[in-house]
């Protein structure tokens, strides 16, 4: 019983088999390498509030902007078959209208930055919904299309508060970036659950995750059958672009400080990445969600790794590509190929697991 | 219907987008106004200058000009901003056409400007080159107000060994490889590591991203080896590593467990100083237009200008502030941004 249903998890998630691979390889090394690196331990900061400390919780929090926005990339990605290459400087323009608004109206309360999220969502659905017009409705390229947001995006964001690095100083925003007091652990991986969930049950209670992988695997069929492919895609955008907003939020609020330049740049790579070694199509079509979650946290601790290594400044860039070759190659459709060919072969030597599985 | 709604929404972003490009236009679009405001015997001057996008240096550097060659001071000045060398070029040309008395230029690029120069120097425009250095023969231009990267490091790491600290335990959170601010805050740094005064306990490159400074320093903090100097090579990744200081219980500042440094002098970093919550700032200046003004009213006074280097340079001075010397006065007029 227990090995069908091994087996049958395996036949489903073969695809989350990369990341969870890369993320063991990782684990491994670093208890190799150092037995005490995954030790969590509690200790209180410097407001005196205890708080959980220890690598583990270094790479769950500082993967968080990544791992929404891989969320959201991966939504884009199945049904347009692209990618969003603007997401950076989509997060950094919503951290600007974020910081705007806080520094517009006085004393910061909980509504105000009630106000202040819901603003930088509502910009941040708009500029998504000007890429997802642009690849729904244009039907160009989404690299081409959201390439304009990337070029002058960060520009957008200058122009909302100017040159200098604004700060914001106030408790509910450092609730949002670093700890609540009384709750140990970092908010940002909160949010991470919090929009887990909501994914979940946006695709639980709506038809909305099949009617994206089927746009996404044929969209001439998808509208044969009633659904509304432009819609969709422009969803997928808009969606995105909550995504960004949030990651834009969280970034902003781990410092207190918005700067349009620096913000959670070069992260649009890292979010396309984290979609891939998740297993998921870059073609588009078929997708998991939490493959690409589980690709964002593979991603940061192979950093985190090489951060404890002390890797020198000049290398660290060359040593992550060659974890990521490995990777990418792994998950290639050759390798892939010959994996499965190996199981099979596995499998016919134990034929009674194999007559279980076509029974 | 959903096509007109969509075809909509994409024209009001464009149309917004174009609103925004405009705006940033207009600091260029000075150059169009009438040179008939030059009379009075007003000394014309164009400025070529980096967008103040660029950085909140740039900012401070382009509010510095603007705010010094006034028509009150007695200057008819157009001002262009571009980040690409080719079109700040075609502005230097046109400037000389326009027949202005002096060419204030920091340059994009330190290479392709020869021509312009000479041109320059043929049609009677005096040429002052400020905070960037051309690759040019010095007789193409009065004078450079410059910084000194390597100087700004030292003035740094002297404060450093100054505090006659037991031992030095540094972390170095490093800028952008290869940028001139960051090769010349880690020089200083590692001369030191080099002859052993200092122990290099990470030396790490953060791309000035404060986000990535605190992930180097948690990395630092969880491996458990002790250190008690951040050195950061500007303000941003400074905070991000306080931040991480901060979550682990670690105190920092004046007389505590780490001494914080970081560069750039803005005004909410200078403010961590005065709380003594950080304990150094440093500043590569980006004051140049008050010396230049004064050198210009020398010229036109007839006089001579001295104080010039060999390779006909003023080093602008680099100041650093220590925590328990600031005064709200130094952030005031030293502070960049708000």
């Amino acid at each position: 019983m227990k090995t069908k249903k091994t087996s049958r998890f395996f036949a489903n998630n073969s695809a989350l088999l990369i990341p969870l691979i890369a993320i063991l390889l990782l684990v491994i090394f670093n208890l190799f390498r150092d037995p005490g690196f995954f030790s969590v331990s509690i200790a209180a900061n410097n407001n005196g509030d205890p708080v959980l400390q220890g690598n583990l919780i270094s790479i769950l929090n500082g993967a968080s902007e990544l791992a929404i926005l891989s969320m959201g990339m991966t939504l884009v990605t199945a049904a347009s078959g692209g990618q969003d290459i603007s997401v950076g400087a989509l997060a950094a323009i919503a951290g600007s209208v974020f910081v705007k608004v806080l520094k517009g109206g006085g004393a910061i309360t909980g509504s105000t930055v009630l106000l202040a999220v819901l603003a930088c969502c509502a910009v941040a659905m708009l500029f998504g919904a000007f890429n997802g017009s642009l690849v729904a409705f244009f039907r160009i390229q989404p690299m081409i299309a959201t390439l304009i947001l990337f070029t002058c995006g960060r520009s957008i964001a200058y122009w909302i508060n100017g040159g200098a690095t604004p700060t914001v100083t106030s408790g509910i925003i450092d609730g949002i970036g670093s700890f609540i007091p009384g709750i140990p652990i970092p908010t940002p991986i909160l949010i991470v659950i919090f929009m887990g969930i909501l994914f979940a049950l946006l695709f639980r209670f709506t038809t909305l995750g099949l009617y994206i992988q089927a746009v996404g695997i044929n969209q001439g069929a998808a509208r044969l059958n009633g659904i509304n492919a432009v819609g969709m895609k422009l969803l997928a955008f808009v969606l995105l672009g909550v995504c960004c907003a949030v990651a834009g939020v969280i970034g902003v609020s781990r410092l207190s400080l918005i700067n349009h330049e620096t913000l959670l740049i070069n992260i649009e790579m890292d979010a396309i990445l984290a979609v891939a070694i998740g297993g998921n199509s870059l073609g588009g079509g078929k997708f998991k969600l939490i493959g690409s979650i589980l690709g964002a946290y593979a991603i940061q601790a192979l950093t985190t790794t090489l951060y404890a290594m002390k890797v020198s400044s000049t290398d660290v860039k060359a040593y992550k590509a060659v974890v990521i070759i490995i990777l990418v190659v792994l998950g290639s459709p050759v390798v892939k190929e010959a994996m499965d060919r190996l199981w099979k072969k596995l499998r016919t030597s134990h034929p009674k697991d194999a007559g279980k599985e076509a029974a | 219907m959903r096509k007109v709604i969509a075809l909509l929404l994409a024209l009001v972003l464009v149309f917004a987008l174009a609103a925004c490009g405009q705006e940033a236009a207009k600091p260029e679009a000075k150059e169009d106004t009438p040179a008939g405001s030059a009379e009075g015997g007003l000394i014309k001057v164009g400025v070529i200058n980096n967008p103040p996008s660029e950085s909140g240096y740039r900012e401070a550097n382009v509010n510095d000009f603007t705010s010094v060659f006034t028509e009150e001071n007695g200057y008819d000045a157009k001002f262009f901003y571009s980040i690409k060398n080719d079109e700040q070029l075609a502005a230097a040309r046109q400037f000389i056409t326009d027949g202005v008395d002096y060419l204030l230029i920091s340059a994009a690029e330190t290479t392709g400007w020869d021509a312009v120069l000479k041109d320059a120097k043929d049609a009677g425009v005096r040429v002052f080159l400020f905070d960037r250095m051309i690759d040019c023969d010095k007789d193409l231009f009065e004078a450079a107000v410059v910084s000194n990267m390597a100087l700004e490091g030292e003035t740094a790491v002297n404060w450093l060994l100054d505090q006659k600290l037991p031992e030095y335990n540094v972390v170095h959170i490093q800028g952008a490889m290869g940028s001139d601010a960051q090769i010349g805050r880690t020089g200083a740094l590692d001369a030191q590591f080099e002859a052993g005064t200092m122990h290099k306990v990470v030396q790490q490159t953060a791309t000035w991203d404060e986000g990535e400074a605190k992930k180097i320093v948690e990395a630092v903090i969880n491996s458990g080896e002790p250190f008690n100097v951040i050195y950061a090579e500007n303000d941003g990744m400074a905070r991000g590593a306080v931040a991480a200081l901060d979550e682990a219980g670690i105190t920092h500042g004046v007389d505590k467990d780490v001494i914080v440094m970081g560069f750039d002098c803005n005004k909410w970093a200078l403010r961590e100083l005065l709380a003594g919550n950080w304990n150094y700032d440093g500043q590569c200046s980006p004051f140049q237009a008050s010396v230049i003004d004064q050198m210009i009213k020398t010229l036109e006074a007839g006089g001579t200008i001295e104080g010039l280097n060999d390779a006909k340079q003023i080093i602008s001075e680099e100041k650093g502030f220590d925590a328990r010397t600031i005064t709200q006065e130094d952030i005031d007029t030293y502070g960049l941004g708000e």
